[in-house]
C-alpha cells in the first residue's frame, strides 16, 4: 500500500473538503495523521524497572507529573504495551529477559532508554556483569540522560518520542 | 553490656579451641582453624551465655600474597544479649571449609555467594552452585586476579536471533583520575604528551 504522508500539502481536493466541512462539525484529515494521532495519544508503557531509575519512572505515573494525561498508562505485560521504558542498570543476567519482553511486544513498538546505565553502562561501564548500553540488546528510540533523570526528564523523553512518531510514523509496514 | 561480653568471652575461651580472641569496638572477634569451625559455631549458638542465634553474613577476603589465600568471616548476632560476634578463619585455594548449613540453614545462600565470588568450596553443602553471576559465568569476580571488566561481554545478534558472548573490547580503557591536585595536571595527560613526542 503506497501512502503519501504529505497528502495535506499536496492535494487541493483535500483543502476543498476541509473548507466544506470545517464549519459543520467535521474534521477532515488523512488516515495517516489519524493513526499517528491515535498512536501518540495512547503510548502504553511497559515498566521495566531495574534500579533507582524505576523510582523516577514511578513518579512520572503519579498525579504530580501524571503521564496519563498524555494517554500513557502503565501496563504490567509487554503484550499490552507500546513503549518499553528500560529504567536502570541492565546486567548480563537480565539481558535475555529484557530481549524476551521486547520480543513479546506487538508492533509498532518503541523503546525509551532511561538513565546513564541503560544508555551506555554509566557508572558500571567497566563492570564485568553489566551490559554497556541496552542498545546492545534491543533497538532504542529515545535516550534520556541523567543519573537518574528527573521525572520531568522522562516526561520530556516521552514527548520527544511522540514527536518522533508524528514525524516518521507510518501505517506502512 | 560489657559484663555480657566478658561472660560470653569467658565461656568461649573455656570451651573452644581458638587461635585468638579479643574485643574490638564492643564486639567479640575470634579466629579459629577450619577444623574447629563447626564445634565453635555450634557452641556459640547453643551456649546459654552466648546464644548467637542469627547469622548476619559470611564475608570473604582475598589476599593473593598469603599462603592461605582466603579469609572467611562469619558474622553472628545474639538477640538475647544484644551482642555481635565475628568468627574468622583462613584457607588456601585448594582447601575447603565445612558447611555450617546443618547449624544455620540461613548460611546456605551466604556460602553459595562466597563460592560464587571467590571459589571457596564448602563440604556437605546441600546445593553449592552459583547464585548471583550470569548463567554459564566463568571465573570468580571478587578475586584480586580477576580483571575489572571481566573476560566476556554480551550483545544481541540480529542474524542468530540470540544473545552472544564475545571477548571484551573496550572503546576506551579504564582510567584512574588523580583528583588530589588539579593544578598539577592529570598524570595520564603528561604520559600521553610524552608518547606523542
Amino acid at each position: 500500500m503506497a501512502i503519501n504522508t504529505n497528502i495535506e500539502e499536496t492535494s487541493p481536493e483535500l483543502e476543498r473538503l476541509k473548507k466544506l466541512y470545517a464549519d459543520k462539525g467535521f474534521v477532515v484529515t488523512s488516515i495517516n495523521n489519524l493513526i499517528n494521532w491515535a498512536r501518540t495519544g495512547s503510548l502504553h508503557w511497559m515498566t521495566f524497572g531495574l534500579a533507582c531509575c524505576a523510582v523516577e519512572m514511578m513518579h512520572v505515573g503519579t498525579p504530580r507529573y501524571d503521564v496519563e494525561r498524555f494517554g500513557a498508562a502503565p501496563r504490567a505485560s509487554p503484550r499490552h504495551a507500546d513503549v518499553l521504558i528500560v529504567a536502570g542498570t541492565l546486567t548480563n543476567k537480565m539481558a535475555a529477559a529484557l530481549r524476551k519482553a521486547y520480543d513479546q511486544m506487538p508492533e509498532p513498538r518503541y523503546v525509551i532508554s532511561m538513565g546513564s546505565c541503560a544508555n551506555g553502562g554509566g557508572y558500571y561501564h567497566y563492570s564485568y556483569s553489566v551490559v554497556r548500553g541496552c542498545d546492545r540488546i534491543i533497538p532504542v528510540d529515545v535516550y534520556v540522560p541523567g543519573c537518574p533523570p528527573t521525572a520531568e526528564g522522562l516526561l520530556y523523553g516521552l514527548l520527544q518520542l511522540q514527536k518522533k512518531i508524528r514525524r516518521e510514523g507510518n501505517i506502512k509496514r | 553490656m560489657s559484663e555480657q561480653i566478658e561472660m560470653a568471652k569467658a565461656a568461649i575461651e573455656k570451651n573452644c579451641k581458638l587461635n585468638d580472641i579479643d574485643v574490638n569496638l564492643g564486639q567479640l572477634q575470634l579466629s579459629v582453624d577450619p577444623a574447629n569451625l563447626i564445634l565453635v559455631i555450634d557452641f556459640v549458638k547453643n551456649d546459654p551465655s552466648c546464644e548467637f542465634k542469627q547469622i548476619t553474613d559470611i564475608a570473604g577476603v582475598d589476599f593473593p600474597e598469603n599462603e592461605k589465600r582466603f579469609k572467611v568471616i562469619y558474622h553472628f548476632l545474639s538477640f538475647r544479649f544484644n551482642l555481635r560476634l565475628r568468627v574468622k578463619t583462613q584457607i588456601s585455594e585448594v582447601e575447603s571449609l565445612p558447611s555450617i548449613t546443618s547449624i544455620f540453614p540461613a548460611a546456605n545462600w551466604f556460602e553459595r555467594e562466597a563460592f560464587d565470588m571467590y571459589g571457596i568450596t564448602f563440604t556437605d553443602h546441600p546445593d553449592l552452585r552459583r547464585i548471583l553471576t550470569d548463567y554459564g559465568f566463568e571465573g570468580y569476580p571478587l578475586r584480586k586476579d580477576f580483571p575489572l571488566t571481566g573476560n566476556v561481554e554480551i550483545r544481541y545478534d540480529e542474524i542468530d536471533k540470540k544473545i552472544v558472548h564475545e571477548p571484551v573490547k573496550l572503546q576506551q580503557d579504564f582510567r584512574n583520575f588523580d583528583i588530589q591536585s588539579p593544578w598539577e595536571g592529570t598524570k595520564y595527560l603528561d604520559k600521553e604528551a610524552k608518547e606523542s613526542e
